[in-house]
């Protein structure tokens, strides 16, 4: 029997499968919760009961990903580690490490004010795709298909001026059908993946209403998952692909606190129990 | 439970859990189940959404 410790912030439905999946598994669950959490320089392992292993389930990314800073200098094991986090948390840093491994991603271009931005965007051609470098649930993202639409845009973003609003992430638009694939990958395994259907519109997100249907995990998906996987540094993660007409597959995200519900509806393995598994063994290491 | 924007009456389900979130079906405020004792639930306002939240 082992004790598992779950972080977070908001329990939602993945937090309690995971919870009741341990318990099924005759493992013991601890319940953190971020909020109400003090940790110092001065903090100790056995300060707080974190179990053998946390697995880190904030929704909100820079709470946990400074929670994970945290349990990294205690050395509890964490899943997933801070470096993963940090790099799954900023589109542009997943867009350039998954070309530098060669995991093909579409072609995104970077500016560092909107002068420069409405310029490139201009030389580019439209449509072209805007997304914010932070954030998720498809906020944000936006194609951009005329130069008055990307005016009042980049206008916003200058108002709003948020700390990473300045940097400006651009990809090309997909050629693909009304849909892409979110798989789940638990280390070196690709456990489920599903189409996200777009309801009519141009996003897909499950948290926008996107149905999900189970999709068949082929080899060449399962190789690129696992290829961008190990580009950020492996773990439990939510890698979305979309396929591209005339390229195949490529890949645009890689989710570092991946959520689930969804497929968990339509998927042929039991997701908590691998993710479980996967932070047990991790810890033994 | 009565919700504290707007009084109205908000059923706790017996399975919820401390951190969990529910919502009041007559203003759709959202709050926090803080605690949780038998049937004694507290709640609190919940957190709002914020711009480095999900997936």
């Amino acid at each position: 029997m082992s004790r598992v410790c779950i972080v977070f912030d908001r329990l939602r439905l993945e937090e309690k499968m995971l919870e009741d999946q341990a318990s099924k598994m005759g493992h013991d669950t601890i319940m953190q919760d971020a909020k109400i959490t003090q940790l110092s320089t001065e903090s100790k392992k056995t300060d707080i009961d974190f179990g053998d292993v946390v697995l880190e389930r904030c929704v909100s990314y820079y709470r946990g990903l400074h929670f994970t800073a945290c349990l990294e200098f205690m050395d509890v094991p964490v899943v997933n580690s801070h470096a993963v986090a940090e790099k799954c948390g900023n589109k542009m840093i997943t867009s350039l490490l998954l070309k530098k491994h060669g995991v093909p991603t579409p072609k995104t271009h970077f500016a560092f004010s909107s002068e420069e931005a409405m310029r490139l965007i201009e030389k580019l051609g439209y449509p072209i795709v805007i997304k914010p470098i932070i954030g998720s649930w498809g906020r944000g993202i936006l194609p951009l298909r005329d130069k008055d639409t990307t005016e009042a845009i980049l206008e916003m973003r200058d108002i709003e001026d948020g700390s990473h609003d300045r940097i400006y992430y651009l990809q090309e638009m997909i050629n693909r059908p009304p849909r892409d694939i979110r798989a789940i990958t638990v280390g070196d395994h690709v456990i489920a993946a599903m189409y996200r259907k777009s309801q009519g519109d141009f996003k897909t997100n499950i948290a926008l209403g996107g149905d999900p249907e189970i999709c068949e995990i082929t080899k060449e998906m399962e190789d690129l998952c696992i290829k961008a996987s190990r580009a950020v540094g492996g773990g439990i993660l939510g890698i979305d692909l979309m396929e591209d007409e005339k390229r195949g597959l490529v890949i645009h995200e890689v989710n570092n606190t991946v959520e689930f519900k969804g497929l968990a509806r339509v998927a042929k393995k039991n997701i908590p129990q691998e993710m479980i598994e996967f932070a047990l063994n991790h810890a033994r290491k | 439970m009565n919700c504290l924007e707007c009084d109205a009456t908000i059923n706790i389900p017996a399975d919820a859990a401390v951190g969990e979130i529910v919502s009041c079906p007559e203003c759709g405020a959202d709050f926090e189940i803080s605690k949780k004792d038998g049937s004694s639930v507290e709640l609190k306002p919940a957190e709002s959404v914020g711009e480095d939240w999900g997936e």
